[in-house]
């Protein structure tokens, strides 16, 4: 069983590398308008380090959102996403594979690269680990969120704009705790509340989202 | 073909009064077949008669309207759309496959050689011509142990050897107490023994809709 789903996640892992290109795009996204704000807004220390969470976490929100096209699409079109379901394995955990694989390949390099943003836009240092801990409970949450409407916009024709018409409404939340619980940190109190908030957002994503995915996945296959 | 009355006893397969409907339109209804182990059912029909939909309906993918299908056996699908990745190299595709179905049954490079690609395994899927990426997909049947084999279309694009070598690994697979339900209108399977026909009508007329 647990051979079927390492299988699964290699070779996701695989063909990402093979893409290299699209697979980094989302993180070039994320690092051009980290280079650009400062250009637009003025390289002002003060002003760039008021709007920073919320530069940073825009950016990773939209960045992800380039990445949902490739989540089930490839597989949906050359006919290995049916085969999902002639595999001894309940497709509801090939689901959670696919989701970590996409968050490996588009939301972890976004934390990792997090701290450099920071630094470019002259975040207060005591927020750092703040930003890294929403980013790392936020991002899950947008692969699942954006997977989900990714997974219901499948058999649609290059269903893009109406991905992000529903991807936006459910994920202004996590945009808001977030970039809250990094302001309140920047301004030295604990973001303790934000965090949770996300955390129990995750959790709650977590437990729903991928049941419905399934169904989704189900609905374009038939 | 006396090989196939010994081992025609286990069901493997069974369908009854399946229907299955697109839109409100009944894509077909009423289908009822068996497939044992040693057999072949040949599905044929028209364009657009419901071929594709009931071998992925039989194959479990999609799940019909109305009607009962059991069948304890693994299930393997190969259709129009191989499911191959084509960014990966040919070993590559069959090992996904043997590790993901589990059941390993020969080995990638077996595979290959059997279906006439020997020496293709560092090429990447994408490569292939039309004829060869249906040879990938017949290779793909083979690194996994599954005892219903349903073929869309299993002739289309391959040569005459081609087409003898899929008559060959059905029979092989038959003997092996395997059954086998494949849809066609070009070339019929020449497997020494009759098949099983099923043969279902284009779209419903306007009468059959109540």
């Amino acid at each position: 069983m647990s051979r079927a789903l390492w299988a699964l996640l290699s070779q996701d892992l695989r063909l990402a590398v093979r893409h290299g290109g699209e697979s980094l795009m989302p993180l070039m996204f994320l690092f051009s308008v980290i280079i650009l704000v400062p250009l637009g807004v003025g390289p002002g220390p003060n002003l760039l380090a008021a709007i920073a969470p919320g530069m940073i976490w825009v950016a990773a929100l939209l960045s992800s959102l380039l990445a949902l096209e490739r989540l089930f699409r490839p597989d949906f079109e050359d006919g290995s996403l049916e085969q999902w379901w002639l595999g001894h394995l309940p497709v509801y955990g090939l689901v959670l594979v696919r989701l970590f694989s996409h968050w490996l390949i588009t939301g972890l390099p976004i934390i990792l690269f997090a701290p450099v943003a920071a630094q470019m836009l002259f975040l207060h240092p005591d927020a750092l680990v703040t930003l890294m801990i929403s980013l790392f409970l936020g991002t899950p949450i947008l692969s699942l969120v954006g997977g989900l409407a990714a997974a219901l916009t499948l058999s649609t024709n290059r269903g893009s704009v109406l991905l992000s018409i529903l991807v936006f409404p459910l994920i202004v939340p996590v945009l808001v705790f977030a970039t809250g619980a990094v302001s309140v940190a920047a301004e030295g109190f604990s973001a303790r509340t934000h965090l949770g908030l996300l955390a129990s957002m995750l959790v709650l994503a977590l437990t729903l989202v991928p049941l419905a995915m399934t169904a989704a996945l189900r609905l374009n296959i038939e | 073909m006396p090989s196939s009355s010994a081992a025609a006893s286990a069901c493997l397969l069974n369908a009854e009064a399946l229907r299955f409907d697109r839109q409100g339109e009944p894509v077909f209804q009423d289908v009822s077949l068996r497939l044992n182990a040693g057999r072949l059912l040949l599905i044929l029909g028209a364009n657009g008669s419901g071929k594709t939909t009931l071998l992925r309906c039989l194959a479990g993918v999609i799940r019909p309207i109305a009607g009962t299908l059991s069948s304890s056996e693994r299930r393997a699908f190969l259709g129009h759309r191989t499911g191959l990745k084509s960014a990966l190299s040919c070993r590559e595709n069959l090992d996904f496959l043997r590790r993901f179905h589990g059941q390993m049954q020969c080995s990638a490079d077996q595979a290959l050689a059997r279906v006439g690609l020997a020496g293709f395994g560092l090429r990447l899927a994408s490569t292939l011509s039309a004829g060869q990426t249906r040879r990938l997909g017949l290779a793909g049947l083979l690194v996994s142990k599954r005892q219903i084999w349903l073929l869309d279309e299993p002739y289309a694009s391959l040569d005459d050897a081609g087409g003898a070598l899929v008559d060959q690994l059905i029979i092989e697979h038959l003997e092996g107490g395997g059954a086998v339900a494949l849809s066609t209108h070009q070339r019929m399977p020449d497997i020494g023994a009759e098949p099983l026909r099923l043969r279902l009508e284009p779209g419903p007329p306007e009468s059959m809709r109540r």
